[in-house]
């Protein structure tokens, strides 16, 4: 390597890490300082807890103060019915429209196409008015139907992508052995699919859990609460204790954290496979 | 989505094809009409009724869009929020763009080590809830904690510090900033996707002429990627003009001060909801989700036939 090729090296590398603290740093400064004493956090914001400093007060504030496992375990129940759902619906649903010739069937893709760029959001009134007639109304049940709704474009998008990559060789051998075409799809196809969960993860999963409109709209009472809402109304209930509002930041921000890191090589390929052209 | 079928599937008796179609496109198709396509169709029906103090409701055609538009009381509401979305989408573009792009040019460099460990990092605010994002930077931008006026001062610029998030001046623009800051990872990640696609031949061709790296970017790599930007620019029109999430936890439904960051979504809840100024009224919702639709559909048309067609004819 030269000099020239060096010096060049060391400023991309400048400014890549620049970037990555700007990235990095609320959320770093956010964590360290729930684990402090109130005059920490306002006397040196900038320093890890030390022994002097370290406290765990916001964090007994939260417990006591709001039902947060009860929001973390109603957002898991949302996320993993939606999730399942979405995968399942979705590429039962992308396997007919690729694999099968039929009448309308470009119309109904771009029927269902609409879904990826038309926000459903815009439908809340209406939303609203068929769960609470439905007897849905504050309920998770409503939730995962709207969230099925809204993944559901977005994944037959990615899964029919996936899809066409099989070979095609594959379930014309099982179809001259004479099996059936539902199992071709349940035991041929579909675990084939599982590297495009990732992908749909990204683009789907990731936002139901992060949404605040559907649960701010659709639920009322606290035991319906998601983390997302459950956590925006405990801070502004508490936004001048400053101790339980880290804290109830942190809670939120460190769940996703965890699993970005442990899945963030499948999550990138994903976003950066096929899915969007 | 058509692919040539094999002739197995294609020789399948009509009455089979037909249950096989609605085993596996049922749910789907039922699902997605039921709670997508049917409550978009019914707000916009909603939309040219009014309901009266009893509850009942009564046809009234284009009215409440006379009213949205036309009367004072509504109007300047509608327009403000209008406006204030328009500055957010041009900051989103004049900074979350190049911003993308640039750091998605430096991770494609050939010969960057730990592009694994850049490409994590700053992706990472993408993923966490705009809730959560958008209360840590009001914590760290507020004077009470000093962290941001700390570190100006650190770097001898502490005179520039001002509640940004306070000032009726700057708030708008500082929200648009923490939401670039969030959001800044998809077009990096969607063109350094699209700056690996391209061809090694290309790149080489051009470096045996003589060209240099920066000349490599401008001249040939960027122009290659322009259908990726162009896509990146339209998902971040219809995520703007539906944007609701930051305005509303950090400065609430009435997007204070003096409605200086309001925009078409926290409007919108504002008037289907209600708040402490007014009372909910689901039929003005209506109304101004449908106006909020055919802004987005505009958006889209407008990448369709414009944007798409053209870099098509220039690029390829």
């Amino acid at each position: 390597m030269t000099r020239d090729q060096r010096a060049r090296s060391i400023g991309v590398h400048l400014v890549l890490i620049a970037y990555s603290l700007l990235a990095v740093g609320p959320i770093l400064l956010v964590v360290m300082n729930s684990f402090k004493v109130r005059s920490a956090i306002f006397g040196s914001p900038l320093t890890p807890p030390d022994a002097s400093t370290f406290s765990l007060i916001g964090y007994e504030k939260v417990f006591r103060s709001s039902h947060i496992l009860l929001y973390y375990s109603n957002s898991l129940i949302v996320t993993l019915v939606s999730m399942a759902l979405v995968l399942l619906f979705g590429a039962m649903a992308a396997w007919a429209l690729t694999e099968y010739r039929f009448r309308g069937s470009t119309a109904l893709a771009l029927f269902l196409s609409i879904g990826i760029m038309v926000p459903i959001r815009l439908g809340s009134v209406a939303i609203l008015n068929m769960m609470r007639s439905a007897g849905l109304n504050d309920t998770l049940t409503a939730l995962v139907l709207v969230y099925v709704a809204q993944g559901l474009p977005m994944s037959i998008f990615i899964l029919s992508e996936f899809i066409q990559q099989i070979p095609k060789d594959l379930r014309d051998a099982a179809r001259c052995d004479g099996v059936p075409e539902t199992r071709i799809f349940f035991e041929v196809v579909a675990p084939l699919l599982r590297p495009a969960i990732a992908t749909v993860a990204v683009f789907t999963i990731v936002p139901i859990w992060n949404d605040l409109w559907f649960p701010l709209i659709l639920t009322s009472s606290d035991s319906t609460h998601t983390v997302t809402l459950g956590v925006q109304q405990f801070l502004g209930q508490y936004i001048t204790d400053w101790n339980s509002v880290l804290a109830a930041l942190s809670m939120a921000i460190l769940p996703v954290v965890v699993i970005y890191v442990i899945l963030s090589r499948q999550l990138i390929a994903g976003l950066t496979s096929g899915a969007v052209k | 989505m058509a692919e040539p079928v094999s002739h197995v599937t294609a020789q399948m008796p009509r009455a089979k094809l037909a249950g096989l179609l609605l085993f596996f496109l049922g749910p789907a198709v039922v699902i997605y009409t039921l709670f997508s396509i049917y409550p978009l169709v019914a707000t916009m029906a909603l939309s040219t009724y009014t309901s009266d103090t009893s509850g009942a409701r009564s046809f009234v055609g284009l009215a409440n869009f006379q009213t949205l538009l036309g009367d004072a009381l509504w109007s300047k509401p509608f327009w403000n929020a209008l406006g204030n979305n328009l500055i957010f989408f041009v900051v989103h573009m004049c900074v979350q763009n190049p911003v993308g792009i640039a750091l998605a040019g430096l991770l494609s460099l050939p010969g960057v080590r730990l592009k694994g460990f850049y490409r994590t990092v700053m992706f990472l605010p993408t993923m966490l809830s705009v809730v959560i994002v958008g209360f840590s930077w009001n914590l760290i931008l507020s004077p009470l904690w000093g962290v941001a006026s700390g570190a100006l001062k650190a770097v001898g610029l502490g005179s520039l510090f001002a509640p940004w998030l306070g000032l009726e001046s700057s708030a708008l623009v500082t929200l648009s900033l923490i939401s670039v800051w969030q959001f800044v990872g998809i077009p990096m990640m969607l063109i350094y996707a699209a700056l690996l696609n391209i061809p090694e031949e290309l790149i080489d061709a051009a470096r045996v002429d003589g060209l240099g790296q920066f000349r490599i970017f401008f001249h040939i790599k960027l122009p290659l990627v322009l259908p990726t930007i162009s896509l990146v620019s339209v998902l971040t029109f219809v995520a703007n003009f539906n944007a609701f999430d930051l305005i509303y936890s950090v400065k609430g439904a009435l997007a204070g001060p003096n409605f200086a960051t309001d925009i078409l979504g926290t409007f919108f809840y504002r008037t289907f909801f209600g708040n402490q100024l007014q009372l909910g009224n689901p039929t003005m919702g209506a109304a101004v989700a449908t106006v909020m639709f055919f802004i987005i559909l505009l958006g889209l048309c407008l990448y369709l036939f414009l944007v798409q067609r053209r870099i098509r004819r220039y690029a390829f």
